[in-house]
C-alpha cells in the first residue's frame, strides 16, 4: 500500500522507513525537552522542539535518523532542534553507522529564536561534514510539504546525498520574502506552477541539486535510501573541483535563462512542457536523454 | 569600517588584496607571515556568482598555498533575493562555499572570520559561521531579521519583542547578542592586528560555540542537549 510520504508525519515516515520495530527514539516526548525561548514570547513549545532523532535499522543496518516535523513551526531550527541534530552527527562520528539519515522539512531558521538558529544552522553544517569525513554517508530526503529552506536548504547541500520526490521542494528563499522584497514581477508567490517548477523535485534532479527523485511513497524513499546506505562521497580537493566545474559549467549553460522551462529545454528536454505530468520513472528516461551532467 | 582602512589596521603595508565588484580577495602579512583573504564588500548580497567566485579563491588557496592561513572578512546584506538565483539553486552554490572553507580547515588552514561591517541571515552562514572562530568589530551589525519584520511574521506584538530583547539576547539584533549565544568569539577592539594574531595562534578546529553560549549564558542548552544525544 502507498504511504504518502508528504502527508505523513515525522515520526510516521521514521516508522515507515526504517526496519519494522527497529526504531529507538532520544531523547523523545516524554524527556520534555523544549525550547526555553518559545515560553518566553508566550508560543506553545512542542515536547519534541519539532524534531525526532534516534536509531534503528535499515536492511538489517545500523542507521541513524532524525525527522523534521513540519506541521511544528514550519521545521523550523531553534536552539533544542538544531542541538539534537548535532548531537545525531556527533554521535554518528562514536557509532559509525551506515547512514545518517536526515527527513529535512524545514523553513530554516526558526524567527522566534533567531540568533540560535542561525548559529545552530553552522554548527549542523560542521557536525554534518566531520560525519562525512569520517567515511560516514549523509542522505537528504525530501518530500514534505513545507519543503527544504534557508539553512536547512544550505545543509541539505552539505550532504552526500539527496533524494526528493516530486513534492518535496528545495532552495534558499521562499518564494514570498523574494516578492515581497522585489515585487510580483519578480517572483510571483501564488503561481504555484512557477514556484513548482523553480523550487520542485523535478527541476532539482534535472539541474543536479538532488541525486535521485522519486514517487511520493515512504516505501521509494526507503528503497533509495537503502541503495545509499554506505555510499559516502569523498570531501576531499579532487571532489571539491569537480562540483566547482559542475557549478561553473551550469552558471555558464543557464545564467541566462529566467525560467525552469528554459533550462529545460536548453538542457536537451524535448517536450519541457509535458515535464509537470511525466512520473518519476519517466523523469529518469529524461534525465538519461539530456546532454550530460549538468552539475 | 571601511575595507581599505580595515585592510590598513589588519595587516602590514602594502597588502595585495583587491576589490573586484563585491569580492574582496589576495593576501597580506600580518607581523610577516603571509595570510590570504577572501571576502565581500559593500553589504554584497550573495548571489550565484558571488558564492561561486569566493569558493574559487578558497580552493585557489588550498591548491597553491597550503597552510596558508585565511581571513573571511564579512560584509553581506544575505542571500540575493531574486528569482534566478532560486532557479539555478542558490543554496548548491553556498553550501559548495562552506564545504570548501571546511575542505580547507581539514587541509590545516587557519580559518578566521570577522564581521566588519554588516553579517545578515543566510550570507553569514556559509561565510564567518563556518570558521574556524569568527569575531566582530563592536560596530557591526549581525541580525537574522529586524524586530518590526520580525513582529509581522511571528504575529508577536513589536513593543513585547522591544521589551524582551533588552534582557534576552536570542531573537533581537545585535553583535553582543552573537557574543552571549556563541556565535560571535569575541568583538575587536583597539589594535586589531594585535588580535588578529592571538586569533590564529587560539584559533582551535573544533567547534566551541555551544560551549561558548553555555557559558555566557545566552545559549544554556545546546551543548548539553547535543552530549545527551550522544551518550543517551
Amino acid at each position: 500500500m502507498n504511504i504518502s510520504f508528504a502527508e505523513s508525519s515525522a515520526r510516521a515516515r521514521v516508522a515507515h522507513l526504517l526496519d519494522a520495530q527497529s526504531f529507538h527514539e532520544i531523547l523523545g516526548p516524554s524527556e520534555r525537552i523544549v525550547s526555553p525561548h518559545l515560553a518566553l514570547l508566550g508560543v506553545p513549545s512542542s515536547f519534541d522542539d519539532g524534531v525526532v532523532v534516534g536509531r534503528g535499522t535499515l536492511a538489517g543496518q545500523p542507521v541513524l535518523i532524525a525527522a523534521q516535523e513540519g506541521a511544528f513551526m514550519g521545521g523550523g531550527v531553534g536552539e533544542v532542534h538544531g542541538a539534537k541534530l548535532v548531537g545525531l552527527f556527533k554521535r554518528a562520528l562514536r557509532d559509525k553507522p551506515a547512514a545518517v539519515i536526515v527527513l529535512a522539512e524545514s523553513g530554516g531558521v526558526r524567527l522566534h529564536e533567531a540568533n540560535a538558529g542561525l548559529i545552530a544552522v553552522s554548527e549542523v553544517m560542521r557536525a554534518l561534514l566531520d560525519a562525512r569525513a569520517q567515511g560516514i554517508a549523509v542522505i537528504m530526503l525530501i518530500g514534505g510539504a513545507n519543503g527544504c529552506f534557508g539553512g536547512m536548504g544550505l545543509i541539505a547541500r552539505c550532504a552526500d546525498h539527496v533524494v526528493m520526490s516530486d513534492m518535496g521542494r528545495l532552495a534558499m528563499s521562499g518564494p514570498e520574502v523574494i516578492e515581497s522584497s522585489h515585487g510580483v514581477e519578480e517572483y510571483d508567490s501564488r503561481d504555484r506552477a512557477l514556484v513548482w517548477r523553480t523550487t520542485g523535485g523535478k527541476h532539482r534532479y534535472l539541474i543536479g541539486d538532488c541525486d535521485q527523485l522519486v514517487e511520493d511513497d515512504v516505501a521509494a524513499f526507503r528503497e533509495a535510501a537503502i541503495g545509499l546506505l554506505g555510499q559516502s562521497v569523498p570531501l576531499n580537493l579532487a571532489a571539491m573541483e569537480a562540483e566547482h566545474a559542475l557549478l561553473t559549467e551550469r552558471l555558464t549553460r543557464f545564467g541566462g535563462c529566467s525560467d525552469a522551462l528554459d533550462v529545460w529545454r536548453l538542457a536537451g528536454v524535448p517536450e519541457p512542457l509535458h515535464v509537470a505530468d511525466l512520473e518519476a520513472s519517466g523523469m529518469h528516461v529524461l534525465k538519461s536523454l539530456t546532454t550530460g551532467e549538468l552539475a | 569600517m571601511n575595507w581599505e582602512a580595515l585592510l590598513d589596521a589588519l595587516f602590514d603595508p602594502n597588502h595585495r588584496v583587491t576589490c573586484t565588484g563585491d569580492l574582496l580577495s589576495g593576501s597580506a602579512e600580518v607581523n610577516g607571515r603571509t595570510v590570504a583573504v577572501v571576502g565581500t564588500t559593500n553589504h554584497a548580497a550573495i548571489g550565484v556568482e558571488l558564492a561561486l567566485a569566493q569558493a574559487a579563491a578558497v580552493l585557489a588557496v588550498v591548491r597553491e598555498h597550503p597552510k596558508r592561513p585565511i581571513i573571511l572578512l564579512v560584509d553581506t546584506q544575505g542571500q540575493r533575493l531574486r528569482h534566478r538565483d532560486e532557479l539555478l539553486g542558490i543554496n548548491h552554490y553556498m553550501a559548495h562555499l562552506g564545504c570548501c572553507i571546511e575542505l580547507a580547515r581539514r587541509h590545516q588552514h587557519r580559518v578566521i572570520g570577522l564581521v566588519y561591517d554588516q553579517a545578515l541571515s543566510g550570507g553569514f552562514i556559509t561565510s564567518g559561521l563556518i570558521a574556524d572562530a569568527c569575531y566582530a568589530l563592536p560596530e557591526a551589525e549581525i541580525r537574522v531579521m529586524r524586530l518590526p519584520a520580525m513582529a509581522r511574521v511571528t504575529k508577536i506584538d513589536e513593543v513585547r519583542l522591544t521589551a524582551l530583547s533588552k534582557t534576552n539576547p536570542v531573537f533581537a539584533p545585535g553583535v553582543e547578542n552573537f557574543v552571549a549565544m556563541g556565535g560571535i568569539r569575541a568583538l575587536w577592539r583597539g589594535d586589531l592586528q594585535a588580535q588578529l594574531l592571538c586569533a590564529l595562534a587560539d584559533s582551535s578546529t573544533q567547534d566551541e560555540r555551544a560551549f561558548d553560549g553555555a557559558a555566557r549564558g545566552g545559549r544554556k542548552l545546546a551543548q548539553t542537549v547535543a552530549e545527551r544525544v550522544v551518550k543517551a
